[in-house]
């Protein structure tokens, strides 16, 4: 190794070292150490729980409040089951439920949380599910929102397309018009997995009924045909060849050339995505104009997946989820009051107002100030049951495998049949 | 005791510089002596077992359990992990990218390097500024080199641009999201990231070959391409055989680079060994499986090193580790 490779190698370990050491112990002025941990490390989130955070500490004496963003991934696969299997030094941290928070639960790590936080469980009524393992709460939504297509409605004008599709019928004619105007209909970040499998998700909502999802995600079990199906209407979708050129290699999120990044420069038309989408649109806008004070592009306008005629499954079932945070099994009592705090009407107003996503206390929607997150937020009140993201409820492995089988008929490899198989045989590995 | 002084300058030699020799020692400063080797040796010992030995063995324990990173060791499961591991196509085809990134380094950016290295080598203006050039892509680290890369190569991109400039028209080839293309994208990049470390390698190694002989082959009426053919190739041996150590130990592990510009995609075309373990161990909550693959990995790395230094380095080598006494 030469000297500038040495030199590299020991300031990139420094830098790594400094990157993860926790935020400094500040623990002289407070009897009591909260640690958080939450994956908002872009504005307006991350300052917005540093206001949380010190609001809390202001108002409780004696409590202190040490609250530090990680980025998403590493967060979720990395920093929290290692700092939970030490049992100790982590007290609230973001929490994706179902799948995971079972897992998390069976090995003892995570404080039920059922009598503490009864009277948020009843306000906030079925959202509250995928944070819930037989019947016991714990943890808490702050966010919950259903997918749905962001448009460009400058370009569905430009295409002459006056109503948004409300069925997979309508959805096709309006891709051919788009077609014809010589734009591209659909943006779609396969090179990221998840955003290509959604539209199986969504297909498997369509084609399945709601009581087969639920023993899907119980049991692990995806014997009913209704999954083969939706393989078959995605196999229909992608030979209607509505998404951009090289869409295997695009990310979702990042940059110009992501998914999001395509449809807030105009380079096509919908994006199929979750509620935080304008939020991402708006930070790769700032990135691209250098204007701190960017927004979300005007022309932004949401409908939901539409209807599948003659298919088995609830045509006003909606496919969501949102974010929340649990307790460590060793958290002081002062975690659930930091909890209560965050799902306060309060603090779930401002954050409505900041747009970050869709609060889920009652009382808070007056907060929401963006119109497509309204859009969002009716969409969810009418949607007679919300499917969870299928990679969240079956869990990191099984997810994984039907994650990779559906981007494999993406690219053209593969068939509805394997992607079921996949998962069947990461099923088998648990 | 003599102290020699080391020499700060790249770790290159032609060979072991001659030891100091020592007068036959009585056996309390011997004992004295050890004390100190070790002493000195100690923390260097204690950060490595810590950061390098305990985590290997830790994996080695974890790959014979079913475990999803939470909660205790319960679900032993011997040789399952290995099992899975080396049926999936998927690893195989990971596997299958290492050996031909191993192979293809070797014989395109060795011969590249080398030829570079004997152009550089002669007198000429600048050479100081070309020098440099070449090796900036090697000081960036992986992680901004393949960023900058994933921004200039999506479809209709600033590299795509810069194509039609150059009088490209029609449709360009889809360099990352192509199943076909992207391997070779991505082996491009290597090349530019890793080419200048190698060129620098072989400088240095020239640096080690007198210039008396090649003076005297060119008096004889020896030509510039019979001198480097029958003086300087053969003298750089040593160095040539290290950085092709170096090179196949480094694609054997490859991988933020790939992490970084594909992430092992399109269709798991650019999947390595090191990017299936983080994806399918991490990614996937199966630590245990991870820890398969990764016991697989330094497994095949190990005896590779080994037989590379058994056959190849070890002309090199000899006389390097000495017998005390």
């Amino acid at each position: 190794m030469t000297r500038w490779a040495a030199v590299a190698a020991a300031s990139a370990l420094a830098l790594g070292l400094t990157a993860c050491a926790p935020a400094g112990e500040g623990g002289a002025d407070g009897d009591v150490t909260l640690t958080w941990w939450h994956n908002g490390t872009g504005e307006p989130l991350l300052g917005f729980w540093e206001d949380v955070a010190a609001e809390f500490e202001e108002a409780n004496p004696g409590v202190n409040v040490e609250v530090t963003a990680y980025q998403n991934e590493e967060l979720q696969r990395t920093l929290i089951p290692n700092q939970l299997r030490t049992g100790s030094g982590l007290d609230l941290y973001q929490q994706w439920g179902a799948g995971e928070l079972a897992a998390q639960v069976e090995a003892g790590y995570v404080k039920d949380i059922s009598e503490d936080v009864a009277d948020q469980v009843d306000a906030l009524g079925g959202v509250v599910a995928p944070w819930q393992v037989d019947g016991a709460t714990y943890g808490l939504p702050f966010n919950f929102g259903i997918e749905g297509f962001w448009y460009n409605t400058e370009l569905f004008a430009q295409a002459g397309i006056t109503e948004t599709p409300t069925t997979l019928d309508e959805l096709y004619d309006a891709i051919d018009a788009l077609k014809a105007a010589d734009i591209v209909p659909i943006a779609v970040g396969a090179g990221d997995g998840w955003p290509a499998a959604h539209y199986w998700y969504n297909f498997a909502l369509k084609s399945c009924d709601p009581e087969v999802l639920q023993t899907a995600q119980a049991e692990l079990v995806f014997d009913d045909p209704c999954f083969i199906e939706a393989g078959e209407l995605l196999e229909e979708f992608i030979a209607a060849e509505p998404f951009q050129d090289g869409f295997l290699g695009t990310g979702a999120q990042q940059g110009a050339g992501s998914s999001a990044g395509i449809l807030a420069t105009g380079g096509a038309a919908m994006e199929l995505m979750g509620q935080w989408n304008p939020g991402v649109m708006g930070g790769i806008l700032q990135e691209e104009t250098g204007d701190a004070e960017a927004t979300p592009p005007e022309f932004l306008g949401w409908f939901n997946f539409p209807a599948i005629e003659g298919a088995q499954g609830d045509p006003t079932a909606a496919l969501g989820g949102g974010d929340g945070f649990s307790c460590s099994a060793w958290s002081p009592p002062e975690c659930t009051d930091l909890l209560n705090y965050i799902t306060s009407v309060e603090v779930q107003t401002r954050f409505g107002e900041i747009g970050a996503g869709v609060p889920v206390t009652p009382g808070s929607e007056a907060g929401i100030s963006d119109p497509n997150l309204q859009l969002v937020f009716d969409g969810l009140q009418s949607a007679s049951y919300v499917q969870l993201w299928l990679d969240t409820a079956f869990g990191a492995t099984v997810g994984g495998a039907m994650n990779e089988g559906i981007v494999s008929l993406f690219g053209g490899q593969g068939e509805p049949e394997s992607i079921v198989q996949s998962m069947k045989d990461a099923a088998a590995t648990l | 005791m003599s102290i020699s002084t080391v020499s700060a300058g790249p770790a290159v030699s032609a060979g072991p510089a001659p030891l100091p020799s020592t007068p036959p020692a009585r056996r309390r400063a011997r004992s004295r002596g050890l004390l100190l080797t070790w002493g000195f040796a100690a923390p260097a010992l204690v950060v490595y077992a810590t950061f390098v030995l305990v985590p290997v063995g830790l994996a080695a324990v974890y790959s014979f359990f079913n475990w999803n990173g939470l909660g205790g060791l319960e679900r032993f499961i011997g040789l399952d992990n290995y099992a899975r591991a080396l049926a999936d196509p998927v690893f195989l085809g990971a596997m299958r990218n290492n050996a031909l990134i191993v192979i293809l380094s070797l014989l395109i950016q060795g011969p590249l390097a080398i030829g570079i290295a004997l152009l550089l080598n002669r007198p000429l203006r600048g050479r100081t500024l070309i020098r440099t050039l070449i090796f900036v892509p090697y000081v960036l680290s992986e992680v901004v080199a393949g960023l900058a890369f994933k921004l200039l190569l999506p479809p209709d991109g600033p590299f795509d641009g810069m194509l039609t400039v150059f009088g490209w028209a029609g449709p360009k080839p889809l360099w990352l999201a192509d199943p076909d293309i992207a391997f070779w994208t991505l082996f491009a990049v290597i090349t530019w990231k890793y080419l200048g470390f190698a060129i620098i390698l072989m400088l240095a190694g020239l640096q080690g070959v007198p210039e008396e002989l090649s003076e005297a082959a060119s008096i004889d009426g020896a030509s510039w391409w019979q001198i480097q053919r029958h003086i300087t190739l053969p003298l750089l041996g040593p160095t040539i055989r290290i950085w092709a150590f170096l090179s196949i130990i480094g694609s054997l592990q490859l991988f933020d680079m790939v992490f970084i510009l594909t992430g092992g995609g399109p269709l798991n075309a650019t999947e390595t060994m090191a990017t299936y373990m983080v994806e399918y161990g991490n990614g996937r909550s199966q630590i245990g499986y991870g820890s398969a693959v990764a016991v697989i990995l330094f497994v095949v790395s190990l005896v590779v090193a080994l037989l590379y230094q058994r056959f190849i380095l070890r002309r090199d080598l000899a006389g390097a580790i000495t017998k005390n006494g």
